[in-house]
C-alpha cells in the first residue's frame, strides 16, 4: 500500500495546485479577492451538478440527464420560483421527488440506468423549453445576493466550494447511512441480506441526486440571472469528469466527495487558463479534453504503481 | 437468555423451497438448539444454500414450517449467515462492513464503537490477525476478507450471535487460520451458542460437529451423532462412491522441460506440477505472471500456447450473461472459425461432449451458466480450458467449494490428459489435492521454499517447508 493509493484525494489536489500555479504564473493579477473570485465563480454550479453525479455513480449507476435536469431546474427558478415562490417550490420538490422514483423504477425493474436517464434527458429538455422557450427569466432577489454576497477574507466561490465539500463529506463519508449508501455501490447484495431496503436506498441516492441537482440549477441562475433551456446541457459530461477527477470511480461504491468538488473546481480553472494561454476557442474544448486525459493519465499511472507496491 | 436456554434457536418441520419445477429441498425437518454444533455435508446442489437460506431467512419456505422461538424473524433471533461467496463491500472499511449489518450503531462517534466491536471479535477469534478495522476490504487478501466476514458473523451487533452458519468457512483459509476458527467455533458452541458448519473438508467437519446431517437431492438421507459416522460412510451417504486415495500411478518418464520461469518454476511435458504452501504467499501470482508472459494481449494465435483454469469464478472466470456453452466454445472460437465466422455446428458438439464428459448437471447447454450451482460452474470453466489443444493448463485453486465426486472426477481427467502429454500447473489451497501431483514446489513469502518430488510429497514436509524459515527467524 503506497501512501498515494490509500490517500486518493492526493492527486486531485496536486492536479488542482499544479494548474492554479500555472494560472497564476500567467496571470498574477489573478491572485486576489476578485480574481478567484472571477475564476471560480461558475464553478459553483458545476461543484453542485457534479455532487449529484457523484450520489448516481455511488449506487453504480450513471446519469446521462443531469445536463438537462439542471436546465429545468434553472428555468424553474427564473421563471415560477421568482414570479410565484409557493408553485416554484413545488415544483422544484416534484422534481426531487421524480428523481427518487426514477431511482426506486430503475432498481425495481432492473432497468439500466444509462438508458433510463438518457430517454428522461429528452423529457426534462422538453419540460425546460416548454417553460422557457426562449432565454429569458430572471432571477429571484434573494438568490442574487446569496451568490454575489462578498464573505469575508475569501469570495463567495471559494467558501461556497469548501461548504458544499464539508456538509457532503458529513453526509456520504462520515454518516452511517451514507456508510450504507456507499455499500449499495460496493455490494448491493449484501446489503439487502443485512436486512436493509436496497430500493428505498436507491431511492434515497437518487433523491439526493434530484436535490443537489436542483441546487446547482438554482446557483447558476443566481449567477447568470437569466435561464435558458439549454443552459446546463454540458454539466452531463462536465459532473461525470469531475466525478472521476476527484478519485472517484465509476464502480464500486468508491467516490470521494471532497474530491468531486475538487474535480469540479479543476475543470472550471482548466477553461479560464486555456482563455489566459490565448488558445483559440476553436482549440479550448479540445485543450481541455488534453488536460482531462493527462490527469486521469497520471492517476492510473500512479494507482497501477500503488498496486504493485 | 436462561427462559429458552434449552428451546431450540430455530425448527424447520418438513420445510420445501421449489423453484419452478426445480424441488431444490424436498421436506426438511431440523431443529437446532444452543449448543449445537451441525455439521452440513452434501454434494454440490444437494440443497445446502437453500437450507442455509430458508434458516436465515432469505427465503420463505414454499411448504412446510419454520419457527424462531427466540424472535419474530431470523435477525431477531440472533442467527447470522457467513457465506461462501465474499460479501463484504469492498470499498468500505472493515469497520464500516459492520456498521452495513448493525443498524443500532447510530450516532456521534459510532465508528469508534464499531471499530472496538469488531476488533474484538476478531482478536477473539483469530489472536494475531493483523488486520487494521480501518483499512478498506478491498486492500485485503481473500483469506483475510473470509477472516473479517467470520469476525463481522459472530460479533454481538448489539443483541447476541445464537446461531452462525458457516458456509464453507475455511475454502480460502490456511490451515493454521482454520484451526484458531475450528477453535473458536467449539468455544461458541461450549458456551451456548449453535452453529451450522458447512464444509467439503471432511476432516473438519469430523473435528467440529457434534451431529452431521447429510443431504442429497434436497432431502436430509443421514442425521447422526458425529460419532458414529466414519469417513467412508459419510461419503456413501452422499452418494457418490469413491474411494479413498487416489489411485496410485506408475512413475511415468515426463517428456522435455515446457515451462521455466525466473523464479525457478520448472514442469516438464505431461507433468502434473503442484503449488502448495500457505494460502496467499505468491502462488497465484506465480501462475499468473507466467500465463501473461506466455500470452499476448495483442494477438490471438490459433493453438493457444497456455490456457488457465480460474478459481475465483465470479472474478476470472464465468461470463455471466452467457449461456453453458458460450462459455464452454469462447476457448476454441479461434478453430472452428471459418472467415471469421463461429462455426456452430463445430461449437455445439463440442459442448454436449463436454457436458457428458465431465458431468455438468443442466438438460441444455443453451440454459445461462448462472443456473448451475458453483461446483457445476466449476467444471464449465474445466471444460473450456480442456477443449483447447493448448499444452500447459493453469490452474488457480480450482476446486474451491466444490464437492468431493467432482473432485474425483476431474483428477481422473487431469490424469488422463496428462498422459495424453499436457502440463498442468496446479496451485491448491488443499494438501490432498497437491499430495496427487508428480512434483511440488512450496511457496513462502513469495519465493520457493521447497521443491518436492515422488515419495518426499507428504503432508508433513509440505507443511515444514511451509513454515521452516519462521521458526528459523
Amino acid at each position: 500500500m503506497t501512501f498515494l493509493s490509500r490517500h486518493r484525494i492526493i492527486l486531485p489536489v496536486v492536479s488542482l495546485a499544479v494548474l492554479l500555479a500555472a494560472t497564476f504564473y500567467m496571470q498574477p493579477r489573478a491572485m486576489s479577492y476578485f480574481g478567484l473570485n472571477l475564476l471560480f465563480n461558475l464553478a459553483v454550479p458545476i461543484a453542485l451538478a457534479t455532487i449529484a453525479q457523484m450520489m448516481i455513480i455511488m449506487v453504480n449507476d450513471i446519469d446521462l440527464s443531469l445536463g438537462a435536469f439542471v436546465s429545468l431546474a434553472a428555468c424553474v427558478t427564473a421563471t415560477f420560483l421568482n414570479d410565484t415562490p409557493m408553485i416554484g417550490l413545488l415544483i422544484l420538490l416534484a422534481l426531487i421527488l421524480s428523481y427518487a422514483v426514477l431511482g426506486a423504477l430503475i432498481h425495481a425493474l432492473e432497468l439500466p440506468a444509462i438508458v433510463v436517464t438518457l430517454g428522461m434527458s429528452f423529457v426534462w429538455s422538453g419540460l425546460a423549453l416548454f417553460i422557457l422557450s426562449s432565454p429569458g427569466g430572471a432571477s429571484p432577489g434573494w438568490l442574487r445576493t446569496l451568490m454575489t454576497v462578498k464573505p469575508p477574507f475569501a469570495p463567495m466561490a471559494v467558501v461556497a466550494a469548501v461548504i458544499i465539500a464539508g456538509v457532503t463529506h458529513l453526509l456520504i463519508i462520515r454518516s452511517g447511512l451514507g456508510t450504507v449508501l456507499r455499500g449499495v455501490g460496493g455490494n448491493a447484495r449484501s446489503v439487502e441480506r443485512a436486512g436493509w431496503p436496497v430500493i428505498r436506498l436507491k431511492a434515497l441516492a437518487y433523491g439526493l441526486a434530484g436535490l443537489f441537482g436542483v441546487l446547482a440549477g438554482m446557483a447558476l441562475v443566481g449567477l447568470t440571472t437569466s435561464a435558458d433551456a439549454n443552459i446546463a446541457l454540458r454539466y452531463t459530461l462536465l459532473s461525470i469528469a469531475g466525478v472521476i477527477l476527484g478519485g472517484g470511480e465509476f464502480t464500486g461504491g468508491k467516490v470521494s466527495p471532497v474530491g468531486a468538488v475538487i474535480g469540479a473546481l479543476t475543470l472550471t480553472l482548466a477553461a479560464s487558463f486555456l482563455s489566459f494561454m490565448r488558445l483559440s476557442p476553436d482549440w479550448q474544448i479540445g485543450a481541455q479534453g488534453a488536460i482531462l486525459i493527462l490527469v486521469l493519465t497520471a492517476r492510473l499511472i500512479f494507482s497501477r504503481k500503488g498496486a504493485e507496491a | 437468555m436462561s427462559d429458552h436456554e434449552t428451546a431450540p434457536i430455530v425448527t424447520l418441520t418438513d420445510a420445501a423451497r421449489h423453484f419452478g419445477p426445480v424441488r431444490a429441498l424436498d421436506g426438511v425437518s431440523l431443529s437446532v438448539a444452543p449448543g449445537d454444533c451441525i455439521g452440513l455435508v452434501g454434494h454440490n446442489g444437494a440443497g445446502k444454500s437453500t437450507l442455509v437460506n430458508l434458516v436465515n431467512g432469505g427465503l420463505a419456505p414454499s411448504s412446510g414450517e419454520i419457527r424462531f422461538p427466540g424472535g419474530a424473524s431470523a435477525l431477531e433471533a440472533g442467527v447470522r449467515s457467513v457465506f461462501q461467496e465474499l460479501s463484504l463491500c469492498p470499498n468500505l472499511t472493515v469497520a464500516e462492513n459492520l456498521r452495513i449489518s448493525h443498524s443500532a450503531l447510530k450516532g456521534p462517534g459510532w465508528r469508534t464503537r464499531a471499530r472496538a466491536e469488531i476488533s474484538e471479535s476478531l482478536n477473539t477469534i483469530f489472536p494475531g490477525h493483523g488486520i487494521d478495522p480501518n483499512a478498506e476490504v478491498d486492500t485485503l487478501s481473500i483469506a483475510q476478507r473470509q477472516m473479517v466476514e467470520i469476525a463481522i458473523g459472530f460479533a454481538p451487533r448489539g443483541t447476541q450471535a445464537r446461531l452462525v452458519i458457516l458456509d464453507e468457512p475455511t475454502s480460502s483459509l490456511d490451515a493454521g487460520i482454520a484451526d484458531q476458527l475450528l477453535a473458536h467455533v467449539k468455544r461458541f458452541c461450549g458456551s451456548g451458542g449453535a452453529v451450522i458448519f458447512i464444509s467439503h473438508m471432511l476432516g473438519e467437519v469430523f473435528d467440529v460437529a457434534s451431529r452431521i446431517v447429510v443431504l442429497k437431492d434436497g432431502k436430509v438421507v443421514a442425521e447422526r451423532i458425529t460419532a458414529d459416522f466414519t469417513r467412508q460412510g459419510l461419503v456413501d451417504a452422499m452418494g457418490h462412491v469413491t474411494t479413498e486415495t487416489a489411485t496410485t500411478e506408475t512413475a511415468r518418464a515426463h517428456g522435455p522441460q515446457v515451462v521455466q520461469t525466473e523464479q525457478g518454476l520448472t514442469a516438464r511435458k505431461g507433468e502434473v506440477v503442484g503449488l502448495s504452501g500457505l494460502a496467499g504467499h505468491g502462488q497465484a501470482e506465480a501462475l499468473a505472471k507466467l500465463y501473461l508472459s506466455r500470452s499476448s494481449s495483442w494477438r490471438s494465435r490459433k493453438v493457444p500456447d497456455v490456457v488457465f483454469v480460474a478459481g475465483d469464478r465470479p472474478r476470472d472466470g464465468v461470463l455471466p450473461l452467457w449461456s453453458i456453452l458460450r462459455n464452454i466454445s469462447i476457448s476454441i472460437l479461434q478453430q472452428g472459425a471459418k472467415r471469421g465466422l463461429v462455426n456452430r455446428e463445430a461449437e455445439t458438439a463440442i459442448a454436449a461432449d463436454w457436458k457428458s464428459r465431465i458431468g455438468i448437471r443442466t438438460d441444455d447447454v443453451t440454459n445461462p451458466i448462472l443456473s448451475l450451482s458453483g461446483g457445476n460452474q466449476q467444471k464449465v470453466l474445466f471444460a473450456r480450458a480442456l477443449a483447447s489443444p493448448a499444452q500447459v493448463v493453469i490452474m488457480d485453486d480450482p476446486m474451491r467449494g466444490v464437492d468431493v465426486g467432482t473432485k474425483q472426477d476431474v483428477y481422473a481427467m487431469i490424469r488422463a490428459e496428462a498422459a495424453k502429454g499436457r502440463t498442468f500447473l496446479w496451485y491448491s489451497t488443499e494438501t490432498e489435492e497437491v499430495c496427487q501431483c508428480d512434483r511440488v514446489f512450496v511457496f513462502r513469502n513469495h519465493e520457493i521454499s521447497a521443491e518436492l518430488t515422488g515419495a518426499d510429497i507428504t503432508e508433513e514436509r509440505i507443511l515444514q517447508a511451509s513454515f521452516e524459515m519462521q521458526e528459523a527467524s
